[in-house]
């Protein structure tokens, strides 16, 4: 497939997870919005990674293999990353029963 | 002896200093010790000096103290011009200053000891200011004696500071004098950017290389400043109201010194002037028009001083047309003589005042039998201000008048005019003044008022010293004697420069000035005077002056002028009303200005400029203040739109 | 049209439906389940790729372990949809229009790229395949793999201080 497709396809879903972010206010939706980011990147390093192993495995079997070994690691942050913000949210919703990120205006003080 | 030049005007300075910081310690006649005496000792120095310079062969020596600016290449030390002119002007100074700062001792003796202090400070820093404005061995140094001056003049004038009318009179000497000193400021740039440099040893070798339009840009600026410092017009209003200064005051600074500044500037830049013959012209006309002018002001003024004021201003007219005409030596030598009589006409008016507490001549008269000392010398000093020979006076002005004719004899016509004028005007001052009957008596008691306004140096006195003509007597001997002294030199100070009419190579003056003058005199072709020629035009100003001193001695001696002066003597009385017309021409539209700028364009153009710059800042951030909501959300929103933002300069813009 | 693109837009189609409908749904636990659905259609287009490894590991930390732990959240929270405010109108197109603005930009950008001779590679290749990315981790990216086990140590701790209650 023309590597257009991918990137537009990416461009896409890491847009809508951009104006859910912007659009919601639950912040257990921003925080799958995030990952939703995440993912569309993924995608498109996966698809780069076919592209330069195409272009490339003649000179180098192995070409590409870098750009799913960083998709490998950014699961891996992204699961990290789960794990504390998860954690930040529960302590919030203990703090003030609530998940409204519009809560969160300490910043104004 | 000659590198101890600088001692000259650091006494005076230390004389300031000791006697300003510590006026309320010290008692009164250590602050007179200190005020005359440090004057003594730079007479003493410059004299000495004055006798090394006046041995033969003695070359102009420039003394550099140390570096004062330097910028890239223009270099302006701070040095003293060492030459014949500038010792002269020393000796002047410190010796004619010396005999009033005597003066002053027993004049100002009335005063309480901290103004009696701050008086002596002035003065001292006055001569200290006159000093360096002479030793300047270049346009800067000049420069800052001559702001010197202008300030002490200017504190000076306003020593009785309480009184508002003094306050003004100051304020019009210092703000007339700030206009001319622009002139000589712009000049300073004019003469550092055409020479590169200040240093008058520079300069004036340099001179004839220079185009004739820029010399005679320079000199005519220098010449605007000559007319403030020296009262020429159209600046000259301010030494008529100078004279509200304490009498020692008008003497020295008023008289004898400061207004020849202008006067040794131009001396010293002779080279310059002489290679600008338009701007000659002009400082010859200048000089002339000034001359008469202030000659015709002072037949109908009725106060003492006024009369000397105006008297200094046509003199000094008469030393700018020597100037222009070429005369310099003869321009110095004026400056010379005129300095002894003037000091001594003011100094006599000072005496006559502290006798008797009023300024306005019309009260006065009679005064011979009172007063022996004053009278004589006061009419010493009007025979050599008349022209009369062999009083000083007539030397010099007759080596001006020659000059004179020699250039234009319609000069010469008016200037001899104008010496007829002034015998006649100094000979009614002293004819009212010291001959006939006292006219004191019966005036005092309501004018008792005035008096103290008139001169409240001396106010506790009047009280109980009612001016009638038996308490009337002789001033003490620190007032005489420098009368005395300042007499003898004005009759003999003419001996100086006799003319070769009547003596072979006897103008020790214009031999001891000569090489002062040397470049301008090789400029100049000297065009052979006929003797006969030269004496018909000295009995000619001899005898105009006579008919004037006789005229005015039989006309005022037995029926003095009393009444209020109508027709043209009012106006003349009135001072061509040019103080009147100053005011509606100048002052008065510079005020409407001022006052439109302030009503119109201050309130509402810059007023609303930086109102609305605050209230647009002030509207904006209350607008903007919104945003910082704390809401992370829109902190979100609006990092996405910068980041838009971003996207399309770098992608789209930028190509 | 091949089999292989008939895949791929179908797994595109259902990638950007479900992803708007987790924007879009009301209640958390749609938005959820929506979520899952787009990782299991990017799973879709991992295999289409051969990149099968990714593929599983996304099915399993994704859809399996992460959207679990968010589920759980929010049924511990008892969260609906009557729970959630709502936001300013404005900020709401606001916020749409700032993505679609964004959307804009990259397109608008990337139409003219010179891309059209680039081809990702699909249903080919074996780098994607789990033998080889384990050489690969495990011989030249040793040490980034053991920092980020540190990692996952110090969120372990980090979600145990940040959870314990005090």
């Amino acid at each position: 497939m023309p590597i257009n497709y991918y990137i537009f396809l990416s461009v896409a879903l890491f847009c809508i997870g951009v104006a859910g972010v912007l659009t919601r206010r639950n912040a257990i939706i921003i925080f799958m919005c995030v990952e939703l980011m995440l993912n569309a990147v993924n995608l498109l390093l996966v698809a780069f990674s076919k592209m330069h192993h195409v272009a490339l495995y003649k000179i180098n079997p192995e070409a590409g293999i870098n750009g799913q070994i960083f998709v490998f690691f950014i699961m891996v942050v992204a699961a990290a990353e789960v794990s504390v913000g998860l954690a930040i949210i529960v302590m919030m919703y203990r703090n003030t029963h609530s998940v409204d990120v519009n809560f969160l205006n300490r910043l104004k003080h | 002896m000659i590198n101890y030049i600088y001692l000259v005007p650091l006494f005076p300075l230390l004389g300031f200093l000791l006697n300003g910081l510590l006026r309320n310690k010290l008692s009164k006649s250590l602050t007179a010790f200190i005020g005359c005496g440090t004057i003594l000792a730079s007479f003493l120095l410059s004299a000495a000096i004055f006798t090394e310079v006046s041995k033969a062969g003695f070359q102009a020596q420039t003394v550099t103290l140390f570096p004062f600016i330097q910028v890239n290449t223009l270099k302006i030390p701070f040095a003293f011009q060492v030459d014949q002119l500038s010792t002269l002007f020393l000796l002047i100074i410190t010796g004619v200053g010396f005999l009033i700062h005597l003066y002053s001792t027993s004049y100002m003796h009335e005063e309480t000891g901290d103004h009696y202090a701050r008086y002596f400070s002035y003065l001292n820093l006055f001569v200290f200011s006159m000093l360096l404005l002479v030793l300047g061995a270049n346009y800067v140094i000049m420069f800052i004696g001559w702001e010197g001056v202008g300030l002490c003049s200017y504190l000076l004038i306003g020593y009785w500071f309480k009184n508002l009318d003094y306050d003004n009179a100051a304020k019009k000497a210092f703000i007339m004098n700030r206009i001319g000193d622009l002139g000589f400021l712009l000049a300073v740039f004019l003469i550092i950017s055409k020479f590169g440099s200040a240093t008058f040893a520079d300069i004036y070798p340099k001179a004839p290389q220079i185009s004739v339009r820029a010399l005679t840009a320079i000199t005519l600026l220098l010449f605007i400043g000559a007319t403030g410092k020296s009262a020429q017009i159209p600046l000259y209003t301010w030494l008529p109201d100078a004279m509200a200064g304490p009498t020692p005051v008008s003497a020295l600074i008023h008289a004898a010194t400061m207004v020849t500044a202008g006067i040794y500037m131009i001396a010293r830049s002779n080279i310059l002037y002489t290679l600008a013959p338009t701007t000659q012209t002009v400082v010859a006309i200048t000089g002339l028009a000034t001359a008469l002018l202030a000659a015709t002001i002072a037949l109908k003024q009725n106060d003492i001083k006024k009369v000397l004021a105006y008297s200094t201003i046509s003199q000094l007219g008469y030393m700018f047309l020597g100037l222009g005409v070429g005369a310099y030596t003869g321009s110095v030598f004026h400056v010379m003589t005129h300095a002894f009589f003037k000091a001594l006409l003011f100094l006599g008016a000072g005496s006559v005042i502290h006798a008797i507490h009023e300024q306005d001549i019309r009260k006065m008269g009679g005064l011979r039998k009172f007063m022996p000392i004053t009278h004589i010398t006061f009419l010493f000093a009007c025979f050599a201000i008349a022209g009369i020979p062999p009083f000083s006076g007539f030397f010099s002005k007759d080596e001006i008048l020659a000059a004179a004719y020699q250039k234009n004899p319609v000069y010469y016509v008016i200037g001899v005019f104008t010496a007829l004028l002034t015998a006649f005007y100094m000979f009614r001052l002293y004819a009212t003044t010291f001959l006939g009957t006292f006219r004191g008596e019966n005036a005092h008691i309501e004018d008792h008022h005035d008096m103290q306004s008139a001169e409240p140096g001396s106010e506790p006195a009047s009280h109980n010293h009612e001016p009638d003509s038996h308490s009337i007597h002789e001033s003490p001997a620190a007032i005489t004697i420098p009368l005395i002294i300042l007499a003898i030199l004005a009759v003999i100070g003419g001996f100086l420069g006799i003319p070769e009419v009547f003596a072979k190579d006897l103008h020790w003056l214009g031999h001891f000035l000569g090489p002062v003058f040397q470049a301008s005199t090789n400029k100049q072709a000297a065009v052979l005077f006929p003797p006969s020629q030269e004496l018909t035009l000295m009995g000619i100003s001899v005898a105009v002056a006579l008919i004037g001193v006789i005229t005015a001695w039989t006309r005022f001696s037995r029926k003095p002028e009393l009444e209020e002066p109508t027709g043209i003597g009012a106006i003349l009385a009135n001072k061509w009303y040019v103080d009147e017309i100053y005011d509606a021409l100048i002052v008065r539209p510079l005020n409407a200005f001022g006052k439109f700028l302030n009503n119109v364009i201050e309130k509402s153009v810059i007023d609303w400029a930086v109102n609305g710059a605050g209230r647009i800042v002030q509207y904006s951030s209350r607008q903007i203040r919104l945003i910082q909501s704390g809401q992370v959300g829109g902190y979100v929103l609006l990092m996405v739109v910068g980041m838009v933002i971003l996207f399309i300069v770098e992608l789209f813009v930028k190509k | 049209m091949s089999p292989t693109q008939i895949l791929f837009w179908s797994l595109s189609v259902l990638a950007l439906f479900s992803a708007i409908m987790m924007v879009a749904s009301k209640n958390p636990i749609h938005s959820v389940l929506w979520l899952i659905a787009v990782f299991f259609s990017i799973s879709g287009h991992y295999i289409l790729l051969n990149a099968q490894f990714l593929a599983i590991v996304n099915l399993i930390v994704y859809a399996g372990a992460i959207m679990v732990l968010f589920l759980f959240v929010i049924m511990l929270m008892n969260l609906n949809a009557d729970t959630e405010p709502q936001k300013n109108k404005w900020l709401k197109i606001a916020g749409v229009i700032a993505g679609g603005a964004l959307l804009l930009v990259f397109v608008a950008a990337l139409k003219n790229a010179d891309l059209k001779n680039q081809i990702a590679q699909v249903n080919g290749g074996n780098i994607g395949l789990i033998s080889n990315l384990g050489l690969s981790l495990f011989h030249d990216y040793v040490i980034p793999f053991e920092i980020s086990s540190i990692l996952f140590l110090s969120a372990m701790v980090g979600a145990v201080v940040i959870g314990k209650r005090e």
